[in-house]
């Protein structure tokens, strides 16, 4: 089993250095959470699209895949795919087909924790 | 008073009951909180690719995607995910389980409005414009592919 401590540290440094600038943005711009996470998606598409991002993800293993930015590369990565090998269908078919899981498991987990758990009162400042 | 002073004193006295965050401390936490969860998404990926030797990457990407999403989800459930959310900021937000939290919080919260028009309506609120360009994103990739 390969646990090399150099991807955890590698992981830590740039995942934390992401959320980092993000911060910074959210504290001196006052930017909403949906906003945020759509710029740093688009990133991903066009760091993949520019076909910068499979270099950055050899580099930072799980600290450019967890981001979102990963989840943008990876949609435009299926859709990239798809269009060389199925053409047009298979633009529109490759980016969901990439992502399927995460969404699902997403939409599944969010629909039974909807209906078992109660929203309780905020007690956050 | 004139309109335009008084809205003009409205935004002042707005932005001075605005809670300020100060930058340094709270870009510390964000990136030791996002640099925590990329750790734990690689102690996933080493895991599954040590039980399971024969899934490809993108596989084991999926599944450790959907292992922190799943947990996001639970610990939502329960509440414990909004404090952390509050200590991390950004830090939570920015990797996956932002976008785990943000599709489950409005589903729980808007549970009284039923299930149709509650849960899976409402789900999508914050979530949507995600996917949506994402989506469109990524076709738009994939169709300057076919054209270059």
């Amino acid at each position: 089993m390969e646990f090399n401590i150099m991807n955890y540290l590698i992981s830590f440094l740039v995942g934390g250095l992401i959320c980092g600038l993000a911060q910074i943005l959210v504290v001196r711009t006052s930017i909403t959470t949906s906003r945020i996470l759509v710029l740093f998606l688009m990133l991903g598409v066009v760091l993949q699209a520019f076909g910068v991002y499979p270099y950055f993800k050899d580099f930072a293993k799980a600290g450019a895949t967890v981001p979102i930015i990963g989840f943008g590369a990876t949609l435009a990565k299926g859709a990239i795919e798809g269009a060389k090998k199925g053409g047009l269908l298979g633009v529109l078919q490759g980016g969901l087909t990439a992502t399927a899981g995460g969404i699902a498991v997403a939409i599944v987990s969010a629909f039974l924790v909807g209906l078992i758990f109660n929203s309780r009162t905020k007690h956050l400042k | 008073m004139d309109s335009e002073k008084r809205n003009q004193n409205y935004n002042m006295y707005v932005d001075a009951k605005l809670p300020k965050t100060k930058l340094f401390p709270s870009v510390a936490k964000a990136f030791l909180v996002g640099g925590l969860i990329c750790c734990f998404g690689q102690l996933c990926l080493d895991l599954y690719a040590y039980w399971w030797p024969t899934l490809s990457e993108a596989e084991l990407g999926t599944a450790m995607l959907s292992t922190i999403i799943f947990l996001t989800a639970i610990l939502t459930g329960f509440g414990v995910f909004d404090w952390l959310g509050a200590f991390g900021g950004a830090g939570t937000v920015i990797p996956i389980t932002g976008f785990a939290n943000a599709i489950v919080s409005p589903s729980m919260e808007f549970k009284k409005e039923g299930i149709i028009f509650g849960i899976c309506v409402k789900m999508f609120s914050i979530v949507g414009p995600v996917i949506v360009f994402g989506v469109v994103g990524s076709v738009a990739a994939g169709l300057i592919y076919l054209i270059i």
